[in-house]
């Protein structure tokens, strides 16, 4: 499982950071960035699949 | 002054958001709205439309080309007899439009961001002990006056180097910005004079007396090799004042009214801090603070609503946070909700800058509290008051506590 974040869809809601600290970062703008690769470990699919759905502007991508 | 309006009758073609029947309890407002005639319109402010279903809100905060955000309050006045004229508008990036937005909220975003904002942190919590010391052996406290009003307000002070002594000051700015709205155009005018010249004064003292804080990061701050034009640092100083207070403010004075009266639960979060990241985007979807307004830029059809150039949109985030169509149990606080995609700051481009700080507010703010008091309870829930405009949060809510 991968996660990846639309840059242009992203406005820094900072809901991924904020519940998924270990897959997602910000940048220096406080936009959202994925850690790494964007590979989930098993055990963060739940944490993964959860901030794909609070994204408030759907710019979350899970490829499986 | 204001002006005697009447009562409204019917919400869906006379809405009036400064109503005390709205003011007191939109919910079922918004409800009842979004089964019948989910775009309500009025002819006061000279015309207005209020989307009460999230995907008509959600269409419109990410729709520039159809609608400016010249001015994001309602008021009286019609638009362009007191605003600085769009891309830049009074108080930018809020008031911005495309192309110049992106310019000038890139600007300020780095201040805001989650690092930027860390610093802050030990501030806000010793601030929040300093709130609560007094009322260690006290019976009663009020939520708002005694706490959430100056959390914000210092906090910012603290950011910009603005006296802290002026707290009481910057509120009554908020208030003739965001409430005072009823008044006439020329009396807002003349309201709005003594901040214009307290914000000239503490501009000249931060170009005198140059330090590190944000207020000198505008003054310094740059487009295109240039300095900021004056009306663009002042505009923005003013929405951080203004954005930056009530906002949060009402979001911790909500949060603490309704753990006021769900004792169990303030319980849960006293042993769970893993709960209280949950519970802090549930209380901002379920009491979301803020209403932001646009303007429609020329007549334009909306989902049939025949919308004409200049009439205002009250963008109601509150109201799209309480949509069933998108939230499970929408009109019920659960506070371990695991799926919410919550506006409470908005949608799209002006997605609320302060959010992180808001955040970082709210959760240290609600954990002193629970720290602080092993129980507090409602004093008496027919005596809340909530605040009137585009900002909703209590103002005042006394409070037992032990």
């Amino acid at each position: 499982m991968k996660v990846t974040i639309d840059p242009d869809k992203c406005e820094g809601h900072g809901r991924c950071f904020g519940q998924a600290p270990a897959l997602f970062d910000a940048d220096e703008l406080g936009q959202g960035i994925v850690i790494g690769d964007g590979s989930v470990p098993v055990e963060l699919a739940e944490a993964a699949r959860l901030a794909q759905a609070n994204c408030p502007e759907y710019a979350i991508e899970i490829t499986e | 002054m204001t002006i005697s309006k009447p009562p409204v009758e019917d919400f869906a073609t006379d809405f009036d958001h400064t109503d005390p029947v709205y003011v007191a309890d939109p919910f079922p407002i918004w409800d009842e709205l979004r089964e019948t005639c989910p775009v309500a319109h009025t002819t006061r402010y000279g015309g207005a439309w209020l989307p009460t279903r999230y995907a008509d809100v959600s269409a419109i905060a990410h729709d520039t080309e159809h609608f400016t955000s010249r001015t994001v309050v309602i008021g009286n006045g019609r638009p362009g007899e007191d605003a600085p004229p769009a891309p830049m508008g009074v108080a930018p990036p809020i008031s911005s439009d495309p192309p110049f937005h992106a310019i000038a909220r890139r600007l300020m975003q780095p201040a805001f961001s989650p690092k930027s904002i860390e610093p802050y942190r030990e501030f806000t919590r010793s601030l929040c002990r300093r709130l609560l010391a007094p009322f260690t052996d006290a019976t009663q406290m009020d939520i708002s006056v005694d706490y959430a009003e100056h959390i914000p307000t210092l906090v910012i002070a603290h950011m910009i180097g603005f006296p802290p002594e002026d707290e009481a000051l910057f509120r009554e700015f908020v208030h003739i910005v965001l409430e005072a709205v009823d008044a006439p155009v020329e009396e807002r005018i003349e309201m709005f004079e003594p901040v214009r010249i307290y914000f000239e004064r503490q501009l000249m003292d931060h170009l005198e007396n140059p330090r590190d804080d944000l207020t000198d990061f505008l003054l310094n701050a740059e487009i295109g090799g240039q300095k900021l034009a004056p009306e663009h640092v002042f505009g923005s100083m003013v929405l951080l004042i203004v954005a930056g207070i009530d906002t949060t403010w009402s979001a911790i004075g909500s949060s603490l009214w309704y753990l006021a009266q769900h004792p169990d639960e303030a319980e849960r979060l006293r042993h769970d801090p893993e709960l209280m990241t949950l519970a802090i985007e549930e209380f901002l979807r379920a009491f979301s603070p803020v209403n932001m307004a646009r303007l429609v830029k020329d007549d334009f059809d909306f989902n049939g609503c025949p919308m004409k150039k200049d009439d205002w949109i009250l963008l109601s985030f509150p109201a799209a946070n309480r949509d069933p169509e998108v939230f499970e149990d929408a009109d019920k606080v659960i506070i371990d909700r695991k799926v919410n995609r919550h506006a409470a700051f908005g949608l799209g481009i002006h997605r609320c800058l302060g959010s992180n700080l808001a955040r970082m507010e709210m959760r240290i703010a609600i954990e002193e509290f629970l720290a602080h008091f092993s129980t507090f309870t409602l004093a008496d829930p027919d005596d809340v008051v909530w605040s009137q405009g585009q900002v909703r949060g209590v103002r005042k809510a006394l409070v037992n506590i032990s």
